[in-house]
């Protein structure tokens, strides 16, 4: 697989690359550049790659209508405490399941993996059954609590045990024969190792929060409380149709922050999803 | 050290094997307690439910033993909605696990820029679903984008979102693309664990590029194609927001998958009890789907750690 390839050879992959690169990288172009088109230009033919005019009151436009400095606060501090409890929760009982002799713990485990094949989706009528019982329906309450202890943490629970099962264990050893406690060889020794899938599995999180959608939809009802991808579908005018500069403003400031986390840290990013214990 | 205590010492109730069992269990008690209240109870509770007829609007809720399930069996939509849940999923899975294995090989070759290459097939993956949805929507109407472009090469686009077969070969497509980078990555990362001195071997006798990927490379990673194929087929049983934004689940029913069928039915029609007899049948779907790909594993996958 690894030779050296032709001149030709290398012409040709490049090209193929780029010319696959296009659905990837062009929605993101046109998401910004549709954002500062004025209404009248955004069906132009033909299609205009760099805006002709720029309007860049659509931006104003978005806080105009909704919330939205609100509606970005909601997302942010949701999936801010949802990662970091996940992080929590999963990084014990990951370590947990890896490490520590317990009576029953593989059929606990087996218990816990069940979530895996029981997302949201399947318990959403109880759910909001549950929340409703809690008077917690139109909070953010469900939207914290469930990601935190459901599926998604499950998973991140099974990588950081693999995680886990795959470090040595000569520290933590070492360690309990100096007479060292549990605890605190896992926060002093086992944890700061296991900072790649810790990012992986943060990484993970906070996606999956950012992106919640049925969820909200389900649980909450006024704008105030909404979370940005709600908030995303409700710029329409009054005849339900799209008013899409606005709302392409709306998604672009959406992505854009998120976007560039990413591209500044993209070799932990993508090296930490590798690292996610997914290759076998 | 119970061995070394003489039989008149009293030992101590705390024996490291204790300590270490009252450890493990509070380390896994936020998260057992949290999966028995959020998802294993919810779990029975969906099921008592489904045994259940249950108007909310109407604030009825009498048990009607196997009535839902019959209604199920009987329902003129479901077999239309499990038909465009298994396009969609077989769809998505075949494209996306294709998708992902061809350009984790390319991202292999030995090629200057590959890390920006490697950035930019992964980016949509962090870009916002429902955003990067709605792009996608923008481009594809009538007027869009994409028939901008087509009409400026004289072929005259579909409208992509307003026909039946388009607007499925769409919200897969649109899927794919946002999330192919993951499968992407985690292959990558297997094709770089396989041993070079394999191919070395290969090269020696003269086998070929072709042939040294079936026989060498797709044997070697077959454990991370299982797993990402289950996480990527039970991710496909749980699409929402695509159907919601692009097309609502239409043109007429075309694209009403199981899940976006579940929330008409639940939290639309206000029918709780057949919504939960619906998430029943998800369950069951994902569970037997999960089930039978870790049976394959024995037949399929070359080894494993």
């Amino acid at each position: 697989m690894k030779t050296d390839l032709s001149p030709r050879m290398k012409t040709a992959l490049y090209g193929l690359m780029c010319v696959l690169l296009i659905p990837f990288v062009f929605p993101t172009w046109w998401m910004i550049t549709s954002s500062v088109k004025p209404i009248s230009d955004i069906f132009a033919f033909p299609p205009d790659l760099w805006p002709r005019r720029f309007d860049l009151t659509t931006y104003a436009r978005v806080f105009e209508l909704q919330p939205f400095a609100r509606q970005y606060w909601n997302s942010a501090y949701i999936a801010a405490l949802v990662t970091a409890g996940t992080m929590v929760i999963s990084s014990m009982a990951g370590y947990a399941f890896a490490r520590i002799k317990f009576p029953f713990s593989n059929a606990i485990f087996m218990v816990v993996l069940l979530g895996l094949l029981i997302p949201s989706e399947v318990t959403i009528v109880p759910l909001f059954q549950i929340f409703l019982g809690w008077g917690m329906i139109n909070t953010h309450w469900p939207l914290i609590l469930v990601p935190i202890f459901g599926a998604p943490s499950v998973f991140a629970t099974f990588v950081m045990r693999q995680f886990f099962i795959a470090l040595p264990n000569e520290l933590e050893e070492a360690a309990r024969v100096d007479g060292l406690g549990r605890f605190k060889i896992f926060w002093t020794i086992a944890l700061p190792l296991a900072k790649p899938a810790l990012g992986a599995v943060a990484i993970f999180t906070f996606l999956h929060s950012w992106n919640l959608y049925l969820e909200p939809i389900v649980f909450l009802s006024s704008t105030q409380m909404f979370t940005l991808p709600q908030a995303l579908t409700q710029f329409t005018d009054a005849y339900g149709g799209a008013m899409w500069n606005i709302q392409l403003a709306a998604a672009t400031m959406t992505a854009i922050p998120v976007l560039l986390v990413f591209i500044v840290a993209q070799k932990q990013f993508v090296e930490g999803l590798a690292h996610t214990g997914l290759k076998g | 050290m119970s061995a070394s205590a003489s039989p008149n010492q009293k030992r101590p109730f705390w024996t490291i094997a204790r300590r270490d069992a009252a450890a493990g269990y509070i380390f896994i008690a936020p998260q057992l307690i949290g999966i028995i209240i959020f998802v294993l109870v919810p779990l029975g509770l969906v099921f008592w439910y489904s045994l259940h007829e249950w108007n909310v609007l109407a604030a009825s809720f009498n048990f009607v033993g196997a009535a839902n399930y019959q209604m199920l069996l009987a329902d003129p939509n479901l077999p239309q909605v499990l038909v465009a849940s298994a396009i969609f999923s077989a769809g998505l899975v075949i494209l996306n696990m294709s998708l992902a294995l061809l350009l984790a090989v390319l991202l292999d070759q030995k090629l200057k820029g590959m890390v920006v290459f490697r950035t930019l097939f992964f980016s949509p993956v962090v870009v916002s679903l429902v955003a990067w949805t709605i792009v996608w929507s923008f481009l594809l109407q009538n007027n869009g984008g994409i028939n901008g472009m087509l009409a400026m090469l004289g072929i005259e686009g579909p409208n992509w979102l307003r026909t039946p077969t388009t607007a499925m070969i769409s919200v897969v497509v649109v899927q794919v693309f946002k999330n192919v980078g993951l499968n992407m990555i985690l292959f990558l990362a297997a094709l770089q664990g396989v041993p070079k001195e394999l191919y070395e071997a290969a090269r020696v006798d003269g086998t070929g590029a072709f042939k040294q990927f079936r026989r060498i490379t797709l044997p070697l990673i077959s454990p991370t194609i299982l797993l990402t194929s289950i996480i990527t087929i039970v991710g496909s049983l749980q699409v929402f927001a695509q159907i919601a934004v692009l097309t609502q689940g239409g043109p007429g029913m075309t694209t009403t998958v199981l899940v976006y069928y579940l929330y008409q039915q639940a939290f639309q029609f206000h029918f709780f009890g057949y919504g939960s007899t619906l998430s029943i049948l998800l369950f069951v779907i994902v569970a037997l789907l999960t089930f039978a790909q870790w049976q394959l594993r024995k037949r399929i996958v070359f080894y494993e750690n």
